[in-house]
């Protein structure tokens, strides 16, 4: 059995930021991640963050890895990679990890952060399983931390933040970008996002949907069709595609399993991604000592789940008892940052999400 | 508000153009710095990155202002807008000739001196023009800057280059 | 395909490997995963589904999705894109839900 102040699941932006922040109150920290390092989807960013310099803003993603990793060090906080933690015991509060393949150890917390992030979603179309079509996601895994391109031609499907930035990542690792298709009237993501790959040449082309994609064992091509306001095809308006890969990058889902089983008080909130759980403002959830934060609470930026990780991290140290004498000012830091990151109108979606569970959670 | 075709096809039109081209009096002293960033969206380290004072937000949701006054075109907060969206643009690099500075994250880097594919917003050759700077330092962090000559009428046309295998 | 020069990232490939996809030969990398060396080695089929038979990619890359599960070394449903490449692995290509001994 380990027995730690602080347990956090899940070694992303939130995971890493909520870890050190605990620590520096005072609490002994245990992060748990199934994967081989540290940095969870930091790792494949190779663009600049947006944000201010609190949030290491115009560092890359994977540079920003390194220094979360590196304050980690500083603080010895006890890493346990290659371990999933498979479920919760409700009634003594102890969660079972699994390390590596086969051996598996308990662990009891006082406190359990729970950062295990997001997955992308798919989209529905008649042949929408075939190899050759990947989350916008694991294409960037594959270019961007193991140096294999995905394809020669590809069509990006979400011109959301991640479709923009997938397919700016795809041309400079050398790839094709035949078109971003939204099925939405307008892009979603940023746009200066869609300014750089626009000027690269690649179209941008809203309101269009996939029709069809075929080939026999692998993608071979893809038919793209114009949607009217009602997100109805436009019969006549196809386009054939001549590509071997599709990214998907319609949206996000967050990774809640563990609060599903732990009992925690869910919500299905469309702005923020799906069923997320209840939680105070402190950011535990309606189980006592759980706790939450990132792409897990809600789905928004990098940015903001760092800064959430922050606040759950101090948050979780304290109910402890732990406070380094400053605690009150971190915090209120903390949530002044977050509320200014939320503030403008691409934050509206976001307020709008969690002024609707705050309704829902009673 | 952006202008439609900003908001479906990610190019800025007249419209958007309009409200961010430098003034005549700011154009005629030297380089200075565009920023073609029409969103409010949470991001400043174009604010933090100038020495001048030229751009300051009030909100970090702020669209940035360039006070002409003060920019005087020194490219610091060019390779730090992770927008990539801001250029310098120098209308009087010679008698005949203009500049534009802009951010180029792509393989093969340009050497001084070379000859280079100008293009537009969508991406269009519109021209040739020399590279007469190139910055790489370990500032730019591998965002590097590429000073192209373009004619006097097309500094704010000119946003991208295409290097000739 | 594996990408040679990158104007952001600099790739480190580890010793070169050996491993076994369905009884032929190819070369991976330490440090990659088993679904990044095969789709560098142009396999972009990992498996088929139950039913249909149909055959599956991997979609997630994260070890989510389960859609590239394979037979490794003779044990079903690995998550080849999470899976470390190793020498001298022996990777098959899964039809239905595999049968663990």
């Amino acid at each position: 059995m380990i027995n730690t102040d602080v347990a956090v699941i899940g070694g992303g932006p939130a995971g890493l930021s909520a870890a050190i922040a605990a620590a520096d109150m005072g609490a002994h920290v245990t992060i748990i991640d199934r994967n081989h390092e540290l940095g969870g989807q930091l790792l494949k960013q190779t663009h600049m963050f947006f944000g201010s310099r609190e949030e290491y803003a115009s560092t890359r993603g994977f540079d920003i890895a390194n220094i979360l990793k590196e304050e980690l060090k500083e603080r010895s906080v006890e890493v346990l990679l290659n371990t999933t933690a498979v479920g919760y015991y409700k009634d003594d509060g102890v969660w079972a990890l699994e390390e590596g393949e086969d051996k598996f150890v308990k662990l009891k917390a006082k406190k359990t952060i729970v950062a295990t992030g997001a997955m992308e979603r798919h989209l529905l179309f008649p042949n929408n399983d075939l190899p050759g079509i990947y989350g916008a996601g694991a294409v960037q895994t594959l270019m961007n931390q193991y140096g294999v391109m995905p394809g020669k031609k590809v069509l990006m499907v979400g011109a959301g933040n991640i479709g923009l930035i997938v397919s700016y990542q795809l041309l400079q690792a050398g790839v094709e970008v035949s078109a971003i298709i939204d099925a939405a009237p307008a892009i979603g993501g940023y746009l200066v996002h869609a300014s750089k790959v626009r000027r690269q040449g690649v179209p941008i082309l809203t309101s269009y949907t996939v029709k069809r994609a075929y080939g026999n064992e692998v993608l071979e091509g893809a038919t793209i069709v114009k949607v009217d306001e009602g997100f109805r095809q436009i019969p006549g308006t196809e386009i054939d595609m001549d590509i071997d890969t599709m990214c998907i990058a319609v949206g996000l889902n967050p990774l809640v399993e563990l609060l599903w089983q732990a009992g925690c008080k869910m919500r299905y909130i469309p702005q923020l991604g799906g069923h997320v759980p209840v939680k105070d403002e402190d950011y535990e959830t309606t189980v006592k000592g759980i706790y939450v934060a990132g792409d897990a609470a809600e789905i928004e930026e990098a940015t903001s789940a760092m800064v959430e990780g922050r606040l759950a991290g101090l948050n979780a140290a304290h109910a402890i008892g732990f406070d380094n004498g400053n605690y009150a000012r971190e915090k209120d830091n903390a949530l002044k940052r977050l509320n200014a990151l939320r503030s403008g109108p691409v934050g509206a979606k976001i307020r709008n999400g969690l002024l609707k569970l705050a309704e829902e959670a009673v | 508000m952006v202008s439609q075709r900003l908001l479906r096809e990610g190019v800025a039109d007249e419209t958007d153009l309009k409200e961010i081209i430098p003034p005549d009096y700011a154009l005629d002293k030297g380089p200075v710095a565009v920023a073609e960033c029409f969103q409010e969206i949470p991001c400043n380290p174009c604010s933090t990155y100038c020495r001048r004072g030229a751009i300051v937000l009030e909100n970090i949701n702020d669209r940035p202002i360039i006070d002409y006054d003060r920019c005087n075109g020194c490219t610091l907060c060019v390779s730090k807008c992770p927008g990539l969206a801001i250029f310098v643009i120098n209308k009087n690099f010679s008698e005949d000739e203009a500049t534009v500075t802009l951010p180029y994250e792509f393989l093969p880097l340009p050497k001084k001196g070379d000859v280079v594919i100008t293009l537009d917003r969508y991406g269009s050759p519109v021209g040739k023009g020399k590279v007469v700077r190139v910055q790489n330092t370990r500032y730019n962090d591998k965002t590097p800057l590429i000073t192209v000559t373009v004619p006097k009428d097309m500094i704010m046309n000119v946003r991208n280059i295409k290097v000739e295998a | 395909m594996r990408i040679e020069s990158h104007p952001i990232l600099e790739f480190k490939r580890g010793h070169a490997l050996k491993f076994i996809f369905d009884g032929q030969e190819m070369i991976g990398y330490e440090g990659e995963t088993i679904a990044a060396a095969l789709h560098a080695n142009g396999v972009k089929v990992l498996s088929h589904s139950i039913k249909e038979g149909r055959p599956r990619g991997f979609y997630c890359a994260i070890g989510n999705c389960s859609s590239c599960l394979m037979k490794v070394n003779g044990t079903p449903n690995v998550r080849v894109c999470i899976e470390p490449l190793r020498d001298g692995m022996i990777v098959e290509t899964q039809h239905g839900k595999g049968v663990i001994k």
